[in-house]
């Protein structure tokens, strides 16, 4: 306690709760409009009472209520929840290692849970969902430590661009055997779309079995989230401000695989939500980590409802993959990164 | 100290000589391995056998029609990605650089995807036009690249363009990822092939696509190596020995693209050959690029017709895309180098 007042004192985080707030409160209820939106639009053309009727008092005798209540609700939520799970898990990473290009996407985590995941399709294509996403958290692991090893064992350490460097090639080995294994097994089409990142599967079962870890995960997250604010002061700093510095980024990265694991096990390895959002929520709000990862968690569910939405709308009746929407939006925002080497932290 | 220095280069041209029998011996012998391996088998005197023309018809037919057009594809492809690498190693001062990494495969992945979409409905593409589609790709994210890498006063900062050519690949990797979604399942089987990166063209009207490019690039590449030399020092160095750097660099990347792009148009999204066969080189050759260019050729084509033996080996009777084996190889040791490198 005494330490992160010291450290408020000593470095003048810079921090605008108020902005924070409003971001909280504002955001929360464009979330909710875009749930509305995401549930009324779709293939069937259904009336918004109708809508209304099947969420509130749901009659599984209406086939249009079915549709809502089977098809479209859970894929709105699962959106929400796994945007929330990519954007905490990237403003943690990007916290923890002060590093601007950290994300799941670009660290090839997202890559390992997609081979855990081709792996199973191809051995065990019956696998309850339960078991598919503790491989998707091993997977996730893998990438993990691989790229964290390997950048770490180079002279003059994880620099950002050896990290993404690692990364990228972690992801091209990992992407290989899942493509090898996808085309052995011919069951590469499947994959594909998958791969590509799609809500449009999700059911309700799969949301039971995800919600606990992602709950989890998310006040995991806002539970370190006063020492993630200190991490990224520097780890020399935090040290002195007596902060258990090996701790906490275990912690922390133990709570980035469950998130980012779990949300790839539902989605597929949707890149730069994870990236984009704790930019635009760092910009917004200060450097605070206690608004940055809440603020993220509700710009992220934000970002993927309304890709979701545009996933539907871009070529109907067919369906984008959502992953490819974001980062049609994620890589302009990366090449502004990559030109700004000033770095605000 | 003048003869001194003749002296060493005395000794290094002549450890090149080795090196590029060495590498002549191991091409023999692989192309040799490579013609026996297969679905159907051949005894090595059966191959030669029937390359003097004393063989049966079946025998004829498998190496000739089937066999052949690809090993020559594969070494040809090889040699083109390696040289490719070179050059945009030494311009941009960078190790790590690589057509592949820098997203001009993705490029010319993304027209030769267009390509095949448009013509699906229709007759077979016409071969010897893929190249072309492939070389706009790659000509024209290349300049995407550039364009968004350089910064006035500054130019190109190396680890800009690695940076923003991973972010290009991303970009260029989704809109493919729309493209392929909406392919019936048959196109969408051969993109997905494509794309892992699969010698895929079985006959010889791939080869005659591809040789001109070669034939006119890698001695061009060879001519331009004292060039290349002066371009890889620092910038300042190369300025004030009075070369007109721009326009040498444009040229240069021109080769360098130029090349992936005809090499992809026929091997499809093949990683990290230009990444390794150049580094391979390096070592045994040293840094000038008089003799680095010719050994990264040869480097270059026996890892591919290597990988390519091997994928047709390993998963008998199915064949895995050369492309991912040489992932599965180049990836690790691609990090190897990435953790050995220093800031």
């Amino acid at each position: 306690m005494s330490g992160s007042t010291a450290a408020n004192e000593a470095t003048k985080v810079r921090s605008h709760p108020f902005i924070a707030a409003v971001i909280l409160i504002i955001g929360t209820a464009l979330l909710g409009l875009g749930l509305a939106v995401s549930i009324s639009v779709g293939a069937a053309d259904i009336k918004l009472r109708t809508v209304w009727e099947a969420v509130v008092h749901f009659n599984p005798d209406i086939t249009q209520q079915q549709i809502i209540h089977q098809l479209r609700l859970p894929r709105a939520l699962a959106g929400a929840l796994v945007g929330a799970c990519f954007a905490v898990a990237g403003a943690m990473m990007q916290g923890m290692t002060r590093n601007p290009l950290a994300s799941p996407g670009l660290l090839g985590i997202n890559a390992g849970s997609a081979f855990a995941l081709a792996v199973c399709f191809a051995f065990y294509p019956g696998i309850q969902f339960k078991f598919l996403i503790l491989f998707s958290f091993a997977g996730a692991a893998l990438s993990a430590g691989i790229v964290y090893g390997i950048g770490s064992l180079a002279k003059g350490g994880l620099t950002p661009v050896r990290l993404v460097l690692a990364g990228v090639a972690v992801s091209a080995l990992l992407s290989a055997f899942s493509e090898g294994i996808a085309i052995y097994y011919q069951i590469g089409q499947d994959l594909a779309f998958w791969f590509a990142g799609g809500v449009a599967g999700t059911n309700w079962t799969q949301i039971q079995i995800m919600l606990p870890w992602m709950i989890g995960g998310l006040i995991g997250a806002l539970i370190l989230s006063r020492s993630i604010t200190v991490l990224s002061l520097g780890e020399e700093v935090a040290a002195g401000l007596g902060h258990r510095t090996v701790q906490v980024k275990a912690a922390g990265t133990v709570i980035v695989l469950i998130l980012a694991g779990t949300a790839v096990s539902v989605v597929g390895p949707v890149g730069f939500v994870g990236l984009v959002i704790p930019h635009v929520a760092r910009f917004l709000v200060g450097v605070d980590y206690r608004w940055i990862i809440p603020c993220s968690a509700v710009l992220g569910a934000l970002l993927m409802v309304v890709a979701d939405i545009g996933a539907r709308m871009v070529n109907p009746p067919f369906e984008t993959p959502i992953g490819a929407i974001t980062a049609l939006v994620g890589v302009p925002f990366f090449l502004y990164l990559a030109r700004k080497e000033r770095r605000e932290w | 100290m003048v003869v001194q220095l003749s002296q060493t280069e005395r000794m290094k041209s002549r450890r090149f000589i080795y090196i590029m029998l060495i590498f002549t011996i191991l091409m023999i012998v692989l192309l040799l391995i490579s013609m026996d391996t297969g679905l159907i088998r051949l005894s090595p005197i059966d191959v030669v056998k029937t390359l003097l023309g004393a063989g049966t018809a079946k025998n004829e037919l498998i190496l000739f029609d089937f066999r052949l057009p690809r090993i020559v594809l594969s070494v040809l492809v090889g040699a083109g990605l390696a040289v490719s690498g070179v050059i945009l190693q030494g311009i941009s001062r960078n190790v790590l650089a690589d057509p592949g990494i820098l997203g001009i495969n993705a490029g010319a992945g993304l027209a030769v995807i267009l390509f095949i979409s448009f013509y699906s409905s229709k007759e077979a593409a016409p071969v010897f036009l893929l190249p072309f589609s492939a070389l706009m790709g790659a000509g024209l994210t290349a300049l995407l690249i550039y364009l968004l890498a350089f910064r006035k006063g500054e130019g190109i900062a190396p680890t800009r363009l690695i940076l923003v050519g991973i972010a290009v690949a991303a970009g260029i990797s989704a809109v493919m990822i729309v493209l392929t979604t909406r392919l019936d399942p048959r196109s969408f089987q051969l993109a997905a092939i494509w794309l892992a990166g699969s010698i895929w063209g079985t006959n010889w009207k791939f080869v005659l696509a591809l040789v001109p490019w070669l034939v006119i690039l890698l001695p061009y590449a060879i001519y331009k190596a004292r060039v290349l030399n002066v371009l890889s020092m620092h910038e300042q160095a190369a300025i004030s020995l009075g070369t007109a750097i721009e326009r040498e660099r444009l040229a240069l990347i021109s080769t360098a693209v130029a090349l992936a792009g005809s090499c992809v148009a026929v091997g499809g999204g093949i990683g990290f050959v230009g990444l390794i066969g150049p580094h391979l080189a390096r070592r045994l050759v040293g840094p000038n690029h008089q003799h680095l260019i010719p050994a990264s050729a040869m480097a270059g084509g026996l890892l591919l017709i290597a990988a390519d033996t091997l994928a047709r080996y390993i998963l008998q009777p199915s064949e895995i895309p050369v492309g991912i084996v040489v992932s599965v190889i180049g990836a690790p040791y691609f990090l190897y180098l990435l953790a050995k490198s220093k800031a």
